[in-house]
């Protein structure tokens, strides 16, 4: 790698400072601080991957980050310009670079378009070629995801879960963007076919570039595909560093207990107990628990965690975690 | 009997030859396309006992959905026609009534849809849902009925329920909707629950509760369980069976723990050495060369010859589902002569090259 495009590659193609999103309740009485203080970097050419807890906002911040939606407060650059300062036109040919592919492939697909008709109008919108050269990408990306031919001419209903998400995928690939925010994208495939397409994913990053912002609950998927973790928890990261770390070395009690109750395809009695199971109640994002936001759960909480939110702090290099005592080494699983 | 040991369980369980709670015979059905009739899948057989754990596993595509649907009477509607019987606590559900599924449907059997948002209607509350199912089969009122919702909805491990029953289901993550579906399902204490991807959409610390709560519910309450994933740790660590099908069939059935040491069908032996965490990191994954054929050049004989490394002259007549001793089926006339890697055979890093890039 020459010198200039490892310069470039240290810049950050999305920068995301103190960002804040909320909701209202449907009683309009509370709010959901759905996100509530994130900082983080995505490297050029890397594949940042988000894991954490149900309804700890990843989707939102995925949201956030190709501005599906505004955020409360704080900011999200691209490149280093903020987007929501381009002018309209500016802004719409901008955000073809930043796509997302949803969790449901049901919400991005229209059910009385033809799989083919759906693979072809990003590539319309686009003006992309001639009609004849559009077809011809569309029907490739399809054998690309490994669907026949035959399936082009069908509705989405009449796919299968793991087709229709196939789908989503050949359709956001097609725009070649810089920037793809991955949402659960093989969370329905069987794990042949999660291995072509996690392939397929590989391959692109390595062809043309592309940038990807993985989520996903699957940490065999997270830890084969990307280069940093983010672990979150309750609106907010707990930990982020280099996944092989992170794995292997995890600093924050969640992401402990996350990696312990990973389900193990393994016979009954090859299965080693040690699961740590958290308890007490999930805390709800409309109030949550003072001090440390993982304070009712955690196995090792103090006094102090009640009264203090403990600081986002680097503690070793690259590596970041938001727990007080986090450089305990009695905290490691084993 | 003891929690955690799948094969004894399994064994004792056909010992009692207790009368399966759901028997499946021969059931295919078939689809109207703009290309002809589809015949989406053919010749199912399995059965289900009750309080029974079975993981349907298989490439994406295959038919664990619409089997499952089957069941429920639920297909599209652009659906042509359905061969065998389905006899659920000894009524064959492919011939019966309207009347009688209606009855059926919610109460005795439960489904957990796979996408869980087109499952939800957006316009009512997700509270209104779970009580009407309960309202629908039995006779209590709008209090009682909100009361066991909430409960249901804590168990789920919904935080702050009375605050979230008034939801609409765009308000909610993923995982939300998905421990919504889960509640809705189990509300009316089912007989049989039929779960399709119920955990994906859910980080690991609450599936594992989720799956501890099917665990639980099917051993308290006998309820039978058809959990259909691409999760194979899911399937470790949850059900006594799995079912493997593929391209429409049913290509193998053992129990858990034998499936996953000794699988006797290459496709089997093929998805466990797809899993990712044993194949080292950043390299490539192994994958199973070649694609499932497509219905208009379906092969006549094994279905998976195009991919299958052990392939042979025989292959290319029909399998039938066969007998392997010990309560195992397989359709592959080579299986006691293959002696195929499970999960615990980590292929070694250059053969899982190979595969990958064939
Ligand atoms: N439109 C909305 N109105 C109100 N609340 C919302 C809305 N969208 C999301 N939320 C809430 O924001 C929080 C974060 O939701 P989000 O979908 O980002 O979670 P997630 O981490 O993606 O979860 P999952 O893993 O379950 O998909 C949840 O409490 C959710 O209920
Ligand atoms: N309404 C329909 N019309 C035509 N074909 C259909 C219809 N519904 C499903 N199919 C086809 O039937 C086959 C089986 O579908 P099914 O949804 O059961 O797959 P699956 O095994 O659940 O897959 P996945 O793991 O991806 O969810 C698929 O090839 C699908 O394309
Ligand atoms: S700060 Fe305290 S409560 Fe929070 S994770 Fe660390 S030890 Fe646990
Ligand atoms: S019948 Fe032949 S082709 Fe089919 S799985 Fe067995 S060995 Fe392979
Ligand atoms: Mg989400
Ligand atoms: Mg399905």
């Amino acid at each position: 790698m020459t010198a200039a495009s490892a310069e470039q590659r240290r810049e950050p193609i999305v920068s995301v400072r103190d960002l804040q999103v909320r909701f209202q309740t449907s009683d309009r009485r509370a709010t959901v601080k759905a996100v509530d203080g994130v900082n983080f970097d995505v490297r050029r050419g890397e594949t940042f991957g988000i894991i954490g807890e149900s309804g700890s906002g990843k989707t939102t911040i995925g949201r956030a980050l190709v501005f599906l939606l505004n955020p409360s407060a704080g900011a999200i650059l691209h490149d280093g310009i903020d987007p929501t300062a381009l002018s309209r036109t500016e802004f719409q040919n901008h955000r073809r670079d930043y796509q997302i592919i949803f969790q449901d492939p049901n919400a991005a697909l229209n059910p009385r378009m033809t799989i083919l008709a759906s693979v072809l109008e990003p590539l319309e919108l686009a003006r992309v070629g001639s009609r004849a050269e559009r077809e011809r990408q569309a029907r490739e990306a399809l054998e690309r995801v490994g669907l026949p031919q035959e399936f082009g001419e069908r509705y989405p209903h009449q796919l299968s879960g793991g087709q229709k998400q196939r789908v989503v995928i050949a359709r956001a690939l097609t725009l070649k963007p810089k920037l793809i925010v991955c949402d659960e994208v093989v969370a329905a495939l069987d794990m042949s076919i999660r291995g072509d397409v996690l392939n397929l994913f590989a391959d692109l990053q390595r062809d043309l570039g592309l940038t990807y912002v993985f989520i996903t609950h699957d940490l065999a998927v997270v830890s084969h595909i990307s280069e940093r973790v983010a672990v979150m928890y309750l609106g907010q990261f707990v930990e982020l560093g280099p996944t092989e770390e992170v794995a292997e070395r995890p600093l924050h009690p969640y992401t402990i207990a996350l990696l312990s109750a990973e389900p193990r395809p393994l016979p009954s009695a090859m299965r080693q107990e040690g699961r740590i199971v958290l308890q007490g109640e999930v805390p709800s994002p409309i109030d949550p628990p003072s001090g440390c936001r993982f304070r009712t759960r955690c196995p090792h909480a103090q006094p102090l965690c009640t009264e203090r939110v403990p600081e986002w702090r680097e503690l070793k290099s690259d590596h970041w975690v938001a727990c007080h005592f986090a450089d305990r080494p009695n905290f490691s699983p084993n | 009997m003891e929690a955690g040991q799948p094969a004894q369980r399994r064994a004792e369980g056909a010992r009692d030859g207790a009368r399966p709670l759901l028997s499946v015979r021969g059931l295919g059905i078939r689809f109207k396309t703009t290309q002809g009739i589809w015949q989406a899948t053919r010749r199912i057989d399995f059965d289900i006992a009750p309080g029974e754990r079975v993981g349907i596993v298989g490439e994406s595509g295959c038919g664990k959905t619409i089997t499952g649907l089957s069941i429920l009477r639920l297909l599209p509607g652009n659906f042509a026609g359905l061969d065998g019987k389905i006899l659920f606590d000894g009524v064959d559900l492919a011939s019966c009534s309207a009347r009688q599924m209606r009855a059926i449907r919610g109460k005795r059997i439960a489904m957990i849809f796979q996408e869980p948002m087109s499952a939800l209607d957006p316009v009512f509350t997700v509270g209104h849902q779970i009580a009407e199912t309960l309202r629908v089969h039995s006779n209590i009122g709008q209090e009682e009925a909100r009361a066991k919702t909430l409960k249901m909805l804590r168990r789920v491990g919904i935080a702050s329920p009375e605050r979230r029953i008034d939801d609409y289901p765009h308000q909610l993550s993923g995982g939300m909707r998905q421990r919504v579906m889960i509640a809705a399902s189990l509300i009316c204490g089912p007989q049989l629950l039929i779960a399709d991807e119920p955990t994906t959409a859910l980080d690991v610390t609450v599936q594992a509760q989720i799956l501890e709560l099917l665990r639980d519910i099917s051993e308290t309450s006998k309820t039978a369980l058809m959990l259909i994933t691409h999760d194979l740790g899911v399937v470790a660590e949850t059900c006594t069976r799995m079912i493997t099908m593929y391209a429409g069939e049913v290509i193998e059935d053992a129990s858990v723990d034998e499936a996953l040491v000794r699988p006797l069908h290459p496709y089997t032996s093929g998805l466990l050495r797809s899993l990712p965490h044993l194949s080292p990191r950043h390299g490539r994954l192994p994958s199973i060369p070649g694609r499932v054929p497509s219905i208009a050049e379906m092969p006549a004989g094994c279905r998976f010859r195009a991919r299958c490394a052990h392939a042979t002259k025989g292959c290319e007549a029909e399998q039938k589902l066969q007998d392997a001793g010990g309560g195992r089926r397989v359709r592959c006339h080579r299986f006691a002569e293959l002696n195929l890697p499970g999960a615990l055979h980590p292929p070694d890093a250059p053969a899982a090259a190979k595969v990958a890039t064939q």
